[in-house]
């Protein structure tokens, strides 16, 4: 059974990763870029939350909302500002960017929320019988524990990936996207909107990235200032594991991800759970360059 | 001869296609320069609204440019291009195409890993009205214009008989299937002017044929100009009513394709000074 129980953490925290990645990945597939100030978009949500909830005693959805809301500006703001002037730059110089907006977010949150640790109240936790609240429920005569959290998070990974696809797939902007990703100029002068597309693609990702770090936070309850660096770096990893640029890569990878870690820290070490899933990376990139979903680049001989 | 195409939502945008009225193009000394070199100047060009225009020279004389400039890839550093009587100073790429140039490529630019109907569906991006909101939850709005929009693409993937051909991604498409493919999607555009960029390379003679034919049906169904570059003197000489002969990005000549082809300098352009013995 504590077999089951670490398979279901290492799903549930593989859809956070899984969420994250998406990030990533959409903004890889459409701008060409790697967008290194994701990571601290989760951390402004979580944060945007926390004081929803905790200062401001609302209700956890409308934090959710708000943070989403707010990450989704904050992503557009910084597309335009940050990244959008260096459209025609090469990508070292964007890449150089990006590191410095994810160090300006990190260190802003510093100077607004200080350093000091938050403790991140657990939102999902429900009413148990006895009236107090608790944070899982058990099954199986007390064998299996699953926690609310792990539940949320990998119901909202579900329909987040299924309203993608469908989205990407069926929706004028969906093919807005798909286009932009393989030839720019072509799609503009099919009369697309290019940079509004690109601006969407940032939107959605940050508003995920909210999520995400919501869902993240209710899992590990401690916010600090470099919160989203870690998972951020994970997320990153997961997208390219999966093949970078590909929404059912990003899926896979967050989710093997997750439970190669768990599966680590369960049953080898904790110390050395990061050690082996970015070994795991390695590996996977020595046999599959593209990851395991990309697109293997044929050469045109 | 086709029938009628579905009416598109926002038919507001479809500039007034009245064929008597003033020319659809006009380019007014228009030139570009890249650093030192003048890559085209004075570029005077007059294309009516249904006419059929051919814009040749030898390689490296500048035609794809004046399709860059006049699609805006490139912004113009003289002159000015009138779309419609419009001036389309400060436009930019996009723009100029929803006021109406809708254009192929030389090298194939299709998005190979979409579908031949999505393919065509991108281009009518601007035509669809549907907000992010009714995409995501597809309220009927959605439903309403993804159905005009299919039957629409597949409308014109008939004109070219490759309405079979709708679910098979682009990039698996046989060749002279993708340039045909590039000339719907353009089309899906709603276009006035239609600019094709060597529709005819890579085509043998029969496919040439065929293509030509499918020229002037596109001209004579939609009622558009087009304007095409091409090295095939065959299809030039057989359907452009107008010809412009650019050699070192200036036009050396202009008129009918009888007078091009009795031109001195269009001859010498080609095929190099007689010598005097």
């Amino acid at each position: 059974m504590s077999f089951l129980n670490f398979l279901i953490s290492g799903i549930s925290l593989g859809s956070i990763y899984a969420i994250i990645a998406l990030g990533y990945t959409m903004v890889y597939g459409i701008a060409k870029m790697l967008n290194f100030a994701h990571g601290d978009v989760i951390m402004v949500g979580a944060y945007i939350c926390f004081f929803a909830v905790s200062s401001y005693g609302l209700p956890p959805v409308v934090g959710v909302v708000a943070a989403m809301a707010v990450c989704t500006v904050l992503g557009i703001v910084v597309e335009r500002l940050a990244y959008k002037p260096l459209r025609q730059a090469p990508s070292l110089a964007v890449l150089i960017t990006a590191i410095g907006v994810s160090y300006f977010l990190q260190n802003g949150a510093q100077l607004l929320w200080t350093s000091s640790p938050k403790v991140f109240p657990n939102i999902f936790a429900q009413k148990g019988a006895d009236g107090a609240m608790k944070s899982s429920f058990t099954l199986f005569d007390g064998q299996l524990n699953i926690s609310y959290v792990a539940v949320v998070a990998i119901i909202a990974c579900v329909v987040i990936m299924a309203g993608l696809t469908l989205f990407t797939g069926y929706t004028k902007m969906g093919k807005a996207m798909r286009a932009c990703s393989e030839d720019k100029g072509a799609a503009q002068l099919m009369g697309i909107n290019v940079d509004g597309t690109i601006s969407l693609t940032f939107a959605i990702g940050s508003g995920l990235a909210a999520v995400a770090g919501v869902l993240l936070c209710a899992a590990y309850p401690n916010l600090v200032p470099t919160t989203g660096s870690m998972p951020g770096i994970k997320a990153f990893t997961a997208a390219v594991f999966g093949g970078i640029g590909s929404i059912p890569g990003a899926l896979l990878g967050g989710l093997l991800l997750g439970v190669i870690q768990i599966f680590t820290q369960a049953y080898i070490s904790m110390e050395l759970a990061d050690a082996v899933v970015f070994g795991v990376l390695i590996v996977v990139l020595l046999v599959r360059p593209a990851g395991l979903l990309g697109k293997q680049i044929r050469e045109k001989v | 001869m086709f029938p009628k195409l579905v009416p598109i939502p926002s038919s507001g945008m479809v500039p007034d296609r009245d064929v008597g009225k003033t020319p659809i193009l006009e380019c007014i000394n228009l030139g570009i320069t890249f650093g030192g070199l003048k890559a085209v100047e004075n570029f005077n060009l007059t294309i009516g609204r249904t006419e059929i225009a051919g814009l040749i020279g030898p390689n490296g004389a500048g035609k794809t440019t004046v399709f860059n400039l006049l699609t805006k890839v490139y912004q113009p550093t003289k002159g000015t291009i009138l779309l419609d009587g419009k001036d389309t100073h400060g436009m930019d790429t996009a723009h100029v195409n929803r006021a109406g140039i809708a254009r192929t490529f030389q090298n194939i630019r299709l998005f190979q890993k979409l579908s031949v109907e999505d393919n065509v569906k991108t281009a009518m991006d601007t035509q669809l009205t549907y907000n992010m909101w009714e995409g995501i939850f597809r309220l009927p709005g959605y439903w309403k214009e993804e159905k005009v929009a299919h039957e629409r693409a597949l409308e014109l993937l008939s004109l070219f008989h490759m309405e079979d051909m709708a679910r098979v991604k682009a990039g698996s498409l046989p060749y002279g299937a993708q340039r045909r493919l590039e000339i719907v999607r353009a089309l899906a555009t709603n276009p006035s002017l239609l600019l094709l960029d060597e529709p005819a390379a890579g085509m043998n003679p029969s496919e040439t044929a065929e293509l030509m034919e499918n020229i002037r049906k596109i001209r004579d169904t939609f009622q558009i100009a087009v304007l095409l570059i091409e090295h095939d003197m065959n299809l030039v000489m057989n359907i452009c009513e107008g010809i412009c002969v650019l050699n070192f990005g200036r036009i050396i000549a202009k008129g009918t394709p009888e007078d091009i082809q009795a031109n001195p300098a269009v001859i010498e352009a080609y095929l190099g000074k007689k010598k005097e013995a």
